[in-house]
């Protein structure tokens, strides 16, 4: 098909104006994470003058950054792993069995993308307040309670894409691995498995991105010892001073892992997404 | 692709949990019918300790007098019936006023953001539907705000929105758009409304870019070809060829955007943090500031309740539609 102009002027300018949209908070961020903390606290400079990479540094002694950098890892690592396990079984029972209440357990899970996550917060956090008065089990502030609040959100949402890519791997695989004497299990975890490795390494680094990006929970479900980076990040801002130029140099080192495994991943993550998005 | 086709080992297992299920005996349920049930029972245990159980919670909670007396007893909280609704509905008394207040500015919130966000995605998909140069290095560079941790990008934005300092009064200013020695804040007043908006769009819309860029890749580009040898238009191709073949794709991205922004937290939470600007006050962080200030659970949970029946409600009514629509077609 030969372009027309009317269709090149839209391009250039669609992504023109997009381009600046999606950069400038980073370009922001970037830039002021170089800079001394008087030059972030007068006007804004478009370049840092005073080139410094001391906010990088500082970071780590204002607050214990590395210390929530720790939880954070923990916490998402913890709660992706769990769902991504559990999903795996689930997610191949529905793919591939006709069972009774295949359909309520889908829809279920489906729906569950409706619910806002404070009407799971109040009931939780008194469950977890009750648990400790009676049975003297620490959830509040403690890792389990953390994880399992951001099941919650990781495990519908793993269950959900790992069916679409297993619908995609052709039942042929199945029935091969039926005719040489294979389990229901063992066709799974030999068969299955391995062919679904990409979708199923897409799903656990987004579940990863999610949780390590989860605030509601986290600032609720926290105490010092136990908080996360979504939540710790808000302590450079003291009755003092605002840390801006930390802030953003903290921002620049959570986002790093996490657009690095977005990015290398990004292909696989679309081919399940809309895998399991046009059922 | 969707495969429905029944695994012939599945197919008797149904008659087995059919009406004549008397005797359950090994002759009726073939070898391996439990297998399913055993591989999502993980799932479904999960599923009532993380959702089943605390909704079950929530809703009782609703109906109790649950202040901060009761916390750490609620067994011994009065029973109120539909008392917090009442509180919540009744738009006279002050709590009512406010969570009507918030629910409208929700409703606007909504509108902007789910709107604007999917025309945003739609243009840069169509854009880079067809390969050109530097196609992959805006795609990547789409995503970004997506992968970036939302509290980071958000963070980054109220820097961007501070009134002295910020870069946004910077540009503003130097556009002659504002007067650059009293330039306006975003941050408290009515502005945040505003402010709240963009935030938003920007860390969603590439989530709509994503999943129509996926749905593009499944129209055939035949029809373009023909389309476009009987002299249609762009335009005119999208309306008739990408639109309806984005059908699939929009009808659940329309439904989630809606979803996930009519519920979103994070947003005001860290643009505004302590001093929430009425024109701010988006539901799920209105609820929030109100069980967690007045420590009044019970009243919380009515409220999310009513959150959750309003969305139920209008999720109902869009599927219904979509299921008419796709009828008639």
């Amino acid at each position: 098909m030969r372009e027309t102009t009317g269709f090149k002027t839209f391009r250039i300018v669609t992504l023109a104006v997009l381009a600046v949209f999606v950069v400038l908070p980073l370009y922001v961020m970037v830039t002021s994470a170089m800079k001394p903390l008087v030059d972030v606290q007068g006007q804004f400079t478009w370049w840092p003058t005073n080139f410094t990479i001391q906010p990088f540094i500082d970071i780590w002694s204002t607050i214990p950054l590395a210390s929530y950098f720790v939880n954070s890892v923990i916490v998402s690592t913890s709660a992706s792993v769990i769902s991504v396990i559990i999903a795996v079984f689930a997610s191949y029972a529905v793919s591939r069995y006709r069972f009774r209440g295949r359909t309520a357990f889908t829809t279920t899970i489906l729906s569950t993308q409706m619910f806002p996550g404070v009407l799971f917060l109040l009931p939780l956090y008194l469950i977890f307040i009750n648990i400790s008065q009676t049975l003297g089990v620490q959830l509040i502030g403690s890792y389990l309670g953390l994880i399992i609040t951001y099941l919650t959100f990781t495990l519908p949402f793993a269950i959900w894409m790992l069916t679409g890519y297993f619908d995609n791997i052709p039942r042929e695989l199945d029935e091969a691995a039926k005719v040489d004497g294979a389990s229901a299990i063992g066709t799974l975890l030999r068969v299955i498995l391995p062919v679904a490795r990409p979708g199923i390494v897409a799903v656990l680094v987004y579940s990863f991105i999610t949780a390590w990006g989860e605030v509601l929970f986290a600032s609720v479900l926290t105490t010092q010892t136990s908080r996360t980076l979504a939540v710790g990040l808000g302590e450079y801002s003291t009755q003092v001073n605002v840390y801006w130029n930390q802030i953003m140099a903290a921002s620049v080192v959570v986002s790093i892992p996490v657009v690095i495994g977005f990015l290398l991943l990004q292909r696989n993550f679309v081919a399940g997404l809309s895998a399991g998005a046009v059922k | 692709m969707v495969l429905t086709t029944e695994k012939p080992e599945a197919a008797p297992m149904r008659a087995a949990s059919g009406p004549n299920r008397v005797k359950p005996s090994a002759k009726k349920r073939p070898k391996g019918w439990w297998l399913p049930f055993a591989l999502i029972a993980p799932a479904i245990v999960f599923e009532l300790l993380i959702h089943v159980i605390p909704m079950v919670v929530g809703i009782w909670m609703s109906f109790i007098k649950l202040t901060q007396f009761y916390i750490a007893n609620w067994s011994a909280a009065p029973f109120v019936g539909l008392g917090n609704y009442q509180i919540a509905v009744n738009f006279d008394g002050a709590q009512g006023q406010a969570l009507l207040s918030s629910f409208l500015i929700t409703c606007g919130f909504t509108v902007l953001v789910v709107g604007l966000s999917w025309g945003l995605g739609m243009a840069a998909a169509v854009a880079l539907q067809k390969a050109f140069r530097g196609r992959a290095i805006f795609r990547t560079m789409f995503l970004i705000p997506y992968a970036v941790p939302m509290y980071a990008g958000i963070i980054t934005w109220k820097f961007m929105f501070q009134q002295n300092t910020g870069v946004i009064n910077q540009i503003l200013g130097s556009l002659h758009l504002i007067d650059p020695n009293n330039p306006p804040f975003w941050l408290i007043g009515n502005n945040a409304f505003g402010a709240m908006v963009i935030v938003a769009i920007w860390k969603l819309w590439p989530f709509a870019f994503l999943m129509l860029m996926a749905g593009l890749q499944t129209i055939n580009e035949d029809l373009y070809e023909a389309a476009s040898l009987d002299g249609a238009k762009p335009f005119r191709q999208w309306r008739n060829i990408t639109l309806p073949g984005l059908g699939a794709v929009n009808n659940v991205l329309l439904l989630v955007l809606f979803l996930w922004t009519f519920n979103d937290f994070n947003t005001p939470f860290i643009l505004f943090g302590g001093g929430e600007p009425p024109a701010g006050d988006l539901i799920s962080f209105h609820i929030y500031n109100t069980s967690f200030i007045t420590l009044n659970f019970g009243f919380g949970a009515a409220m999310s309740v009513l959150l959750l029946l309003f969305l139920m409600l209008v999720s109902a009514i869009y599927l219904v539609s979509i299921n008419r629509r796709s009828r008639r077609a």
